[in-house]
């Protein structure tokens, strides 16, 4: 069985090892820090057009959201009239359900599989093993995690972790199970990487007859579903096979094909820094002699619905999956992906897990405090969704329920202090009398700074009181 | 102009020398600077950490503590953004605090901004022989895009040399209660900017707001980096005669 985010800690203790592993903190150090340079040279040239183009992303999806009822039942209709099939499902375990029989259906036991973050949130790849089917990922990064029995930290790149000595490691000791072997001599040099990749994956393409997608749009009046991506191997595995099975978020349709014009600029920009991606592949149902004889559209809801219901939270749905705000957060930058439990890692993670998911679990909890709130990633977000905003009320829901009671306390005694300025006063002249005798390590919640960072000595005198002695002063000598 | 001084709950308890600066500066301009006593906090760090009610609750205190001011001066830019930005939505659309707040909010005014913008000068006539570097805090950079007043009216004071800094437009990691909940992480990236500033030879370390210098000066003291910090009013505040950092 594959690695599962389930059971992962919470966010704090998670991340506290993953701060300390100073070769990952590197690897993700240079790896964000290049593509930010990147996608600011491509933001940049744009000038002030692109915030006319993300003012267009944002109303073309919050639209959309708005009418999602209305699109849906379009994209069916359109899907169908093209020679597909649509199927709809509530949860992880219907959309699972469903392709695992369709893969049945074709009498195959083995399914290519281009990256999709869908499949990954229902993990897929786990039902289909558990019913006898093997799926291959074909995306080089998704591929180098599946081979190393690894988790995806990153949504763009899910292998961003790992340095390529230690993705040839896995490549020496994993490929052989899974297809053709990595060649003996193999060395750490991207291209020799790349080619034994090659080899391994070209064996599956010829020989799959079924293949299982998500994709970046979905055209609700054509029936089109599109698929963006840097490799070609997701455009090999949506033409060379029979049938082929699309699991799509609700959230991803678009209107009419001239809206992807808007998209095609923002996505590639905010995700990779290019300009356009080297290959965007679309198909509308099925072309007889061309390309998959059989097509089945999953339309996944999966908390969906529930996240449209708020009305802070649901600008979430409007995310197109570019990574922009995984790539320029300090927060990720210094923890990784892994350290989010959850397929979707960084600022992004922070506030659509905890939404599609519910917060029943610690780690569910932990996610919109995993942030400083520094607001880089709203500023770089190119369907503008206010990350902060949403961290901050997903905040109210946390806190409004049971336990952290320590914080609960904190809170009150706070809101006596600032509930009168005499109190504050009182307080700040007890602080000022303990003055510089503070102890250099604090216990409980406020060891968590004085573990590495010393302390402002308190000021014998409050700016409050010296103003009151200064204006008593004035008064005397008028 | 008759100025009213929001000092903030930082400021008055653990940095009244900032508060002293912001008087004496706007004094010397030529200005009378009022101090409500009523204030106490603006309720940032409730509001942040999910405790909504209590943040409302102050920010109703502040709408009637400050609601008369023709200028409200705050030396932080966090809590001016929380003041501008978010008490609007504390209340709710139509509510009495959401249009008092769009009669006044227009009037709150982070100390740089209100220098630049209302008093329109740059050179306030300070002395500082220092080299300093400038940390443009998240609130000021993006909140409320305070751009280059800060560096203006740097460049305009004596004696000071603005040295730059790298990674400047990057968190701190402070981020209110983030800096104990998830201590590990604001820990690194105070780590990284403190690592930063002492990587351009200055002396001082400067911002305009005191939560963020507290937790990078926090770092730098206990690596005993030598380097100093210093909330930007104390820098414009001080002069040949009256100078902030002997």
């Amino acid at each position: 069985m594959s690695a599962t985010f389930l059971g992962l800690p919470p966010f704090p203790e998670a991340a506290r090892a993953a701060v300390g592993d100073s070769r990952t903190r590197q690897n993700l150090h240079k790896a964000t820090h290049t593509i930010r340079g990147k996608r600011d040279a491509v933001v940049g040239e744009l000038g002030e057009d692109w915030q006319r183009l993300r003012s267009q992303g944002e109303r073309v999806k919050t639209h959309t959201l708005r009418h999602l009822d209305h699109y849906l039942e379009q994209l069916e209709e359109s899907v169908q009239r093209a020679g597909g099939t649509v199927h709809w499902a509530a949860d992880a375990a219907e959309a699972n359900a469903i392709v695992t029989r369709l893969v049945h259906e074709t009498g195959e036991r083995e399914v290519v599989k281009v990256k999709s973050m869908a499949t990954q949130e229902i993990e897929l790849n786990n039902a289909l093993e558990a019913a006898g089917i093997t799926a291959y990922e074909t995306d080089l990064a998704e591929l180098i995690v599946q081979l190393g029995e690894d988790l995806p930290s990153h949504i763009l790149v899910p292998a961003i972790h790992l340095g390529r000595a230690q993705i040839r490691e896995i490549f020496l000791r994993q490929m052989a199970e899974w297809g053709v072997p990595a060649p003996p001599g193999l060395t750490d040099d991207p291209k020799a990487l790349a080619e034994a990749a090659r080899v391994h994956l070209r064996e599956l393409f010829l020989r799959a007859k079924v293949a299982v997608s998500g994709a970046n749009f979905a055209v609700a009046d054509s029936g089109t579903l599109v698929v963006l991506e840097s490799e070609g191997n997701g455009r090999m595995c949506l033409t060379l096979p029979e049938t082929l099975i699309s699991v799509v978020g609700i959230e991803k349709i678009v209107p009419t094909w001239s809206d992807l014009e808007v998209f095609m600029q923002l996505l590639p920009r905010s995700s990779t820094g290019e300009r356009m991606n080297p290959y965007t592949s679309t198909w509308t149902g099925v072309t007889p002699g061309d390309g998959p004889q059989n097509f089945h559209l999953v339309l996944l809801d999966n908390g969906r619905t529930d996240v449209l219901a708020d009305t802070v939270g649901r600008q979430a749905l409007r995310c197109i999956r570019c990574s922009a705000c995984l790539n320029i957060c300090p927060v990720y930058e210094r923890t990784g992906g892994h350290a989010y439990g959850s397929v979707y890692p960084g600022p992004i993670g922070a506030i659509l897990t905890p939404q599609l998911q519910g917060m029943s679990s610690e780690t569910d909890k932990a996610l919109p405090y995993a942030s400083s709130l520094c607001g880089a990633c709203y500023d770089v977000c190119p369907v503008a969704i206010d990350i902060p905003e949403v961290l901050v009320h997903l905040r109210e829901q946390v806190a409004q329920g049971p336990g952290h009671t320590d914080e609960k306390a904190l809170m009150a005694g706070a809101d006596a202090v600032f509930g009168s300025a005499k109190a504050l006063d009182a307080v700040q002249r007890a602080a000022g009398a303990v003055g510089g005798n503070l102890p250099r390590h604090l216990p409980g919640m406020a060891g968590k700074w004085t573990d590495t960072r010393d302390l402002p000595d308190v000021p014998g005198q409050s700016f409050r009181q010296w103003w009151n002695k200064r204006d008593q002063q004035e008064e005397e000598g008028r | 102009m008759r100025i009213a001084l929001f000092i903030t709950c930082v400021n008055d308890t653990l940095f009244p020398d900032t508060g002293r600066a912001v008087v004496r500066l706007l004094e010397r301009l030529g200005h009378e600077v009022v101090f409500p006593a009523d204030q106490t906090c603006c309720g940032q760090m409730h509001y942040n950490t999910g405790y909504r009610r209590p943040a409302a609750k102050l920010a109703v205190r502040f709408a009637k503590t400050f609601g008369n001011a023709d200028a409200v001066v705050v030396p932080s830019a966090s809590c001016a953004a929380m003041v501008r930005d978010n008490y609007p939505k504390l209340g709710g659309n139509g509510s009495r605090l959401s249009r008092k707040m769009a009669q006044l909010g227009p009037r709150v005014y982070d100390l740089t901004e209100f220098l630049v913008d209302v008093l329109e000068v740059t050179d306030v006539g300070a002395y500082f022989p220092h080299k300093v570097v400038y940390h443009p805090t998240c609130h000021g950079l993006r909140f409320l895009g305070l751009g280059d007043r800060p560096y203006r009216l740097l460049r305009a004071v004596r004696g000071l040399e603005l040295l730059e800094l790298p990674g400047a437009a990057e968190c701190c990691g402070f981020g209110g209660t983030f800096s104990v909940k998830n201590g590990d992480v604001s820990a690194a990236m105070g780590f990284d900017k403190a690592r930063h500033a002492v990587g351009t030879g200055a002396e001082f370390l400067c911002a305009v707001d005191n939560s963020c210098l507290m937790h990078i000066g926090g770092t730098l003291s206990r690596q005993r980096s030598g380097m100093r910090i210093a909330h930007i009013a104390e820098i414009l505040a001080s002069t040949e005669k009256e100078y902030a950092h002997a």
